[in-house]
């Protein structure tokens, strides 16, 4: 029995290696923004990073879940815009706001289901299923609003949106971050529903047969990944206070990177919520204090893409090292 | 009426040079010194967007001030919120953004406003309470009057013609056909007569086809007028390799790098648009003296645009830079966008 357990607490040990790594990066980042720019550390910046990734963590939080189960989601930056679009229509449609918003909440779970039954029922990869839905929902929002945009949204709403909270450098849609993030931790990290992601993504055979119902899980992984879509959806809708078919294109690929670089081992079974989180402000703090240090956007993606390769990179690298050095001392040992 | 290709690149700059000499003592006199003023494009290294940025920065140089462009890489609605939060943060004392959406920007940029940072729109505007100051390249009327008098000197005032536009419901092109059709009335073009008006979608192929269908269907067309640049270029591509070229003339709008080949080998005279290097260092003029405190974006106000002389503002913060520049094989090789 001593085996297992120390199994375990091994890829405990190195969760927590790699997020005292990403807490150590925070801290250098944070550091090196306050040289490169005086203003870094002022209230009104930092309300403007926090506001910055309200949408990428919305939907980096069901992700996490996602690939810790070994599933990915390509199709979450066109429900979001799906859901933009929507809100438009149904706001043109004179239906009040809080039904709206219900409405399009429905729609994003609706997504979410389409997916999963499409990939549970017929067995199919989800990567391959939502390369399809991402552009069946894109295409869905363009056929809803064409090039036009709506922006004529009530203005206690567009308000809540630009606004922060009380007299605090908190922008107001952050709280959705913050109250999803306690949430989403619970759920992953102290659940058997969270457990049974790890079994599933470490092996869904054996989990199966250890009583987990997989294909369950798995739609409601998709729901809930559509819900948040959906909600990031109205929050960046409500920000920008412009509904259009091309809103969120292209997100997908930061919450992956955001996921990936937290720690969650892309192959699944592997990862932690406080990873993630810790990965979501590190690059909204290097996005904002190089921004704020001129530093030119096509700088920006190269300092995300070398992120996101080290995050693959270096614990294969490890892997590999620690694989050939037991070799080594299990020759020595013989 | 001035007639833009009477008048391509010399006597211009001759007026502009002129102009500028008056200008000089009273800008540099009015402008504060060390303005910080930043570009935002709807997209860095979008090449007309880079020439508009490279004509605003030379503005900037000349003024003395403190010149930047940040922008995004990607042309999302939202994208350029984060830039000019940036800004505001940085404090700069103008900004001039060309928007990739009308209402994204706009309750950020007036934060900026709000803080007292000036706001110029060129190329492409935001809602008009997102900014003091629209630079548009020019009016839609001069355009598409601009278009008929420059194939009625191309076709010598008389003979069929025919219309190559984009979509048929592209806002912009049926915008200047209405004012080409509104300039044909003029008695001096009583010879010239619109055939018909094509819609080649803004899509090479089917405007490829469509010019040959015209010729077909027109055997004594005279001009193909093509007031989208996607449209010329595939018209002057068919012509280019048909009986028709040296016969049939194709004009519009389009840019200078797309055209040159056929400009060079004779199938186009000459075509037009406006020089977005020109915009921008209009713009930049803009925000300096808003940022000076010498105009307020206010209809009426005017001031001075270095060597492109006196601007006024008209209505509803609109500063238009004029009528849009001819093209032809004596000046081509000046531009490079």
């Amino acid at each position: 029995m001593a085996k297992p357990d120390s199994a375990l607490s091994t890829t405990r040990r190195r969760h927590l290696q790699w997020e005292a790594m990403l807490a150590i990066v925070l801290v250098v980042s944070l550091v090196a923004g306050r040289v490169l720019s005086p203003l870094f550390l002022s209230g009104a910046n930092i309300s403007n990073m926090l506001a910055d990734f309200t949408e990428i963590a919305l939907i980096a939080l069901p992700m996490t879940l996602i690939i810790v189960a070994a599933e990915i989601d390509l199709s979450v930056a066109s429900v979001l815009g799906a859901s933009s679009a929507l809100m438009g229509v149904l706001w043109h449609m004179g239906l009040p706001m809080p039904l709206v918003i219900v409405l399009v909440l429905m729609f994003g779970t609706l997504a979410g289901l389409f997916n999963g039954l499409v990939i549970v029922r017929f067995g199919l990869p989800s990567l391959a299923v939502t390369i399809g839905t991402l552009a069946l929902f894109r295409g869905l929002a363009y056929v809803l609003l064409g090039d036009q945009a709506i922006a004529d949204f009530p203005a206690s709403y567009t308000a809540f949106g630009i606004d922060t909270v009380g007299n605090t450098f908190l922008p107001m849609p952050f709280v959705l971050v913050i109250a999803g993030a306690v949430v989403f931790t619970v759920v992953l990290q102290a659940t058997p529903f969270g457990r049974s992601l790890f079994a599933i993504g470490a092996n869904p055979t054996a989990a199966q047969f250890s009583g987990i119902d997989v294909a369950k899980t798995k739609l409601r992984l998709f729901m809930m990944s559509g819900a948040m879509a959906a909600l990031a959806g109205i929050v960046y809708t409500l920000r920008f206070t412009s509904a259009r078919g091309d809103n969120g294109e292209g997100f997908e690929l930061s919450v992956i990177a955001a996921v990936l670089f937290g720690g969650v081992s892309i192959f699944g079974g592997r990862g932690s919520m406080i990873g993630v989180l810790l990965s979501l402000v590190i690059i909204g703090v290097l996005r904002n204090a190089l921004t704020l240090a001129d530093v030119s956007s096509e700088t920006l993606t190269i300092v995300t893409g070398a992120l996101l390769l080290s995050s693959v990179l270096i614990p294969n690298l490890v892997a590999r090292w620690r694989a050939a050095r037991e070799k080594r001392l299990m020759a020595q040992a013989l | 009426m001035k007639k833009p290709i009477r008048f391509p690149r010399g006597p211009a700059l001759a007026a502009a040079l002129l102009a500028a000499t008056v200008a000089l003592t009273a800008s540099a006199a009015d402008i504060k010194s060390g303005l910080k003023i930043a570009f935002l494009p709807k997209q860095i290294n979008n090449p007309y967007e880079v020439i508009a940025d490279d004509g605003g920065m030379a503005a900037i140089k000349e003024m003395k001030g403190e010149g930047k462009v940040v922008g995004p890489s990607d042309a999302g609605a939202s994208s350029q919120v984060s830039y000019i939060n940036t800004l505001i943060t940085q404090r700069q004392n103008a900004i001039v953004i060309a928007a990739n959406d009308a209402n994204a920007v706009v309750p950020y940029l007036k934060k900026a406003m709000s803080q007292g940072i000036k706001v110029v729109t060129f190329d492409s505007d935001t809602a008009p309470d997102g900014r003091q100051v629209f630079v548009n390249q020019a009016d839609s009327e001069a355009i598409g009057r601009g278009q008929i008098q420059l194939l009625s000197k191309l076709i010598g005032g008389e003979g069929e013609f025919a219309i190559l536009s984009a979509t048929p419901n592209a806002t912009n092109q049926n915008t200047w056909i209405k004012w080409m059709q509104e300039e044909l009335k003029k008695p001096e073009y009583s010879k010239m007569k619109l055939v018909k008006i094509a819609y080649g979608n803004d899509d090479d192929q089917k405007s490829f086809v469509e010019t040959q269908g015209l010729l077909q269907a027109y055997p004594n067309l005279k001009g193909i007028v093509a007031p989208t640049s996607v449209g010329i270029a595939a018209a002057a591509r068919y012509i280019s390799s048909s009986p028709a070229k040296g016969k049939v003339v194709v004009t519009g709008l389009g840019t200078p790098n797309q055209m040159r080949a056929f400009v060079k080998n004779g199938t186009v005279k000459a075509f037009q648009l406006w020089d977005p290097g020109q915009l921008g260092y209009l713009a930049a003029f803009a925000a300096a003296n808003l940022a000076s405190g010498t105009i307020t974006g206010k209809e009426g106000d005017s001031f001075d645009a270095g060597k492109l002389g006196k601007r006024t503002v008209g209505k509803s913060g609109e500063v238009i830079l004029g009528p849009p520049t001819t093209f032809d094989a004596a000046n081509i090789d000046n531009f490079n966008f």
